[in-house]
């Protein structure tokens, strides 16, 4: 029992991170109908701003103050690369063909990765530790200060980003863009602008992951948005794709399954519990979890 | 175009001219030796290590006289990380440079493609650090002077039985790695014959990340210590989630785990734990000492295994040379498999009639970013 629970509690901390990143795909989703591939290296970009950050804080101990302020210079700085490339690699092909947009994405992606390698360097780094570290131990479960940490800040922002979602101006805008691009824009919403926001949350919420994971695993290399990204897409996929809550939902679910399959059967089938929940997913219930069925617009 | 031309024209003439000066120039001064690496590419460290130290080696010779009166001449050939490289630039060695011998390479992927080309020519080859078996079977010019990971993972089991008092062991193995898959293995296998229980047997694929869902399945099994057999980088990341997870008991690795960067990532959590080498730099044996000093006066760094070895096999070579009174391939090779209780950097080395070395392992004790010698083990002591 107290392995099943300790099981949990990983899962639930590499859930979180999980439905983080899932979070931006749902949302871009959500407005622009297209599968941002850049953002599990947006998500990559993220966690190496807070390295390069805390270890310029490194004289200075580690304190709940410096590791909340590399999180919010991270999210900050995504913020951008997020509305850059928005601006500079979506919208000029805003207008073209869905596939145009997918293939622009994919390139993206590759670009940020290999800049990053030139960059940042191929071999992994490793980041100090940022905040205080303790361990709770409940009913024999050991719980890190970071795997709290994960679960808390993660679910904090995914409340806020429901509050800006339904309670604010931007947000209602942001809904009425994912409801219909033209008719948001007749009514007179900047859309490009909705977009450009979307785009920067998206990404800040990418960042805190990178961050988090950083504090929790804490390798981190040039490459490991791929297969991140990749589990968080199932994740959006899996809540279904444009829901919120689902995107939410999703990621604790793979999370949550891949290390019960790694802990309980064999480190073998953890990418294969991932993707075969999306087969399974796209069988059974193309709309996701959560996700609304959509009528083909003719 | 015409640039392009001409480019491709001056490189030609560029070309010829070397293979004209290259070839049989100051032959009778000197003893040309061939050794292939990898200088650049993925495993570039491995082979500026090797090639640095047997360079050490044999400007030591050199210093005091050569070899049968001549002085010794390294060429050495860059094979770019490629195994198809490593075919190409042994046989330019053989062909053009007449080397009378060969050291490499620390890749046994690139041992075995050189390997066939040195035996059809009858030159007789000397890897410094390939453990695959698979390389000495290649014929009988082929040798090695480390030990082979059959004898590693035996040697751990023995330093986890017998001097840990181990008798519950969980092991995590890279699935991806022929090399961590193989120890596994040899581990396993002594470790039983010893009267050890190996109580879960977990997997991960190199390049994971989180290994949490592993390593506590693995604290259900409640081990003495963990084997961990694999590179450091994934071994340093372990050590610390197990930490986090509350995993007190040793972490048991291989000499992959030598690195500087392992303590980077792991940081204190690694106080305490082991793994098998093939040299400690704190041996107080003056021939170790010898060799630190003067490689870190010259390369101004410490000399990591693959150089110890590397400075091995050139010594080995060249005392086979001497031996031999001869520069003659066959003569060559019968004094290396002659080679008995040779004492090297990585301890004392006997060719063995499959032409592998056998020779002491040692297990480092991690403790504060030091890797301190914690215990010798002589193939005796671990009779298969």
């Amino acid at each position: 029992m107290t392995t099943f629970l300790q099981q949990l509690v990983n899962g639930l901390s590499l859930g979180s991170i999980y439905a983080l990143i899932a979070l931006g795909y749902t949302m871009v989703y959500g407005v622009l109908r297209l599968i941002n591939f850049a953002h599990g290296d947006v998500y990559m970009v993220g966690a190496y701003v807070g390295y390069y950050l805390s270890r310029r804080l490194r004289g200075t101990e580690p304190s709940l103050v410096s590791a909340v302020f590399v999180m919010i210079v991270s999210m900050a700085a995504c913020a951008i690369l997020g509305m850059l490339i928005e601006r500079l690699a979506y919208r000029p092909v805003r207008r073209e063909a869905r596939l145009t947009l997918l293939i622009t994405a994919i390139g993206v992606s590759l670009f940020i990765e290999n800049v990053a390698q030139l960059v940042f360097g191929p071999d992994p780094k490793f980041f100090p530790s940022l905040a205080p570290h303790a361990d709770f131990i409940l009913a024999g479960v050991h719980v890190t200060s970071e795997q709290l940490t994960v679960i808390v800040v993660s679910m904090l922002l995914m409340v806020l980003l429901r509050f800006f979602i339904l309670k604010t101006r931007t947000g209602k805008a942001m809904r009425a863009v994912s409801f219909s691009l033209d008719g948001a824009r007749l009514m007179g919403i900047s859309t490009d602008k909705i977009i450009a926001i979307t785009f920067a949350v998206g990404s800040a919420l990418a960042a805190a992951a990178g961050v988090l994971i950083g504090m929790q695993i804490p390798k981190i290399d040039p490459l490991m948005g791929i297969m991140y990204g990749l589990k968080a897409f199932v994740a959006a996929v899996l809540g279904g794709i444009g829901s919120i809550p689902g995107a939410v939902l999703g990621g604790l679910l793979i999370g949550t399954s891949e290390v019960m399959v790694v802990g309980y059967l064999s480190s073998t089938y953890r990418e294969a519990i991932a993707f075969g929940i999306l087969i399974l997913v796209l069988i059974l219930r193309p709309q996701g979890l959560l996700g609304r069925v959509q009528k083909e617009k003719v | 175009m015409r640039l392009r031309i001409f480019a491709a024209a001056c490189v030609a003439a560029a070309l010829a001219l070397a293979l004209a000066c290259g070839s049989k120039e100051g032959h009778s001064s000197e003893i040309p030796i061939g050794e292939y690496g990898s200088l650049t590419g993925g495993i570039a460290t491995f082979g500026i290590s090797t090639r640095d130290a047997s360079q050490l080696a044999i400007d030591d010779i050199n210093k005091k006289g050569g070899v049968l009166g001549k002085q010794i001449k390294l060429y050495v050939e860059d094979d770019q990380s490629k195994p198809e490289e490593a075919a190409t630039v042994v046989t330019k060695l053989i062909n053009q440079d007449h080397v009378v011998a060969m050291l490499g390479q620390v890749a046994s992927s690139h041992s075995l493609a050189a390997a066939p080309i040195c035996q059809a020519s009858g030159i007789p080859m000397i890897s410094p650090s390939s453990t695959n078996p698979r390389v000495t079977q290649v014929g009988d010019y082929i040798f090695r002077v480390c030990f082979m990971d059959t004898f590693q993972g035996a040697t751990m089991a023995h330093f986890a039985y017998d001097t840990l008092k181990a008798k519950k062991v969980a092991i995590l193995v890279d699935v991806r790695s022929d090399y961590s898959v193989g120890l596994q293995t040899f581990f396993g296998q002594a470790y039983k014959k010893l009267g050890g229980t190996i109580v879960s047997e977990q997997s991960f694929s190199q390049g994971d990340s989180d290994f949490r869902a592993q390593l506590t399945a693995i604290k259900a099994a409640a081990p003495d210590a963990v084997y961990v057999p694999g590179y450091y980088t994934e071994a340093g990341t372990i050590v610390y989630q197990a930490r986090e997870l509350g995993i007190t008991v040793p972490f048991l690795g291989s000499d992959g785990w030598d690195s500087p960067k392992l303590w980077e990532i792991g940081g204190p959590a690694l106080n305490g734990c082991y793994f098998s080498n093939h040299y400690s730099t704190d041996d107080p044996n003056p021939i170790v000492q010898k060799f630190v000093n003067d490689y870190k006066a010259k390369y101004n760094q410490m000399p990591d295994a693959l150089a110890a070895l590397g400075y091995d096999a050139a010594r080995i070579l060249i005392d086979a040379i001497s031996r031999a009174g001869s520069t003659d391939g066959a003569k060559i090779r019968d004094a290396i498999a002659a080679t008995k209780d040779f004492p090297g950097v990585t301890g004392m080395i006997t060719i063995n009639k499959e032409r592998n070395a056998v020779k002491s392992a040692v297990v480092l004790k991690v403790e504060n970013g030091k890797y301190l010698l914690a215990e010798t083990v002589k193939p005796e002591q671990v009779s298969p």
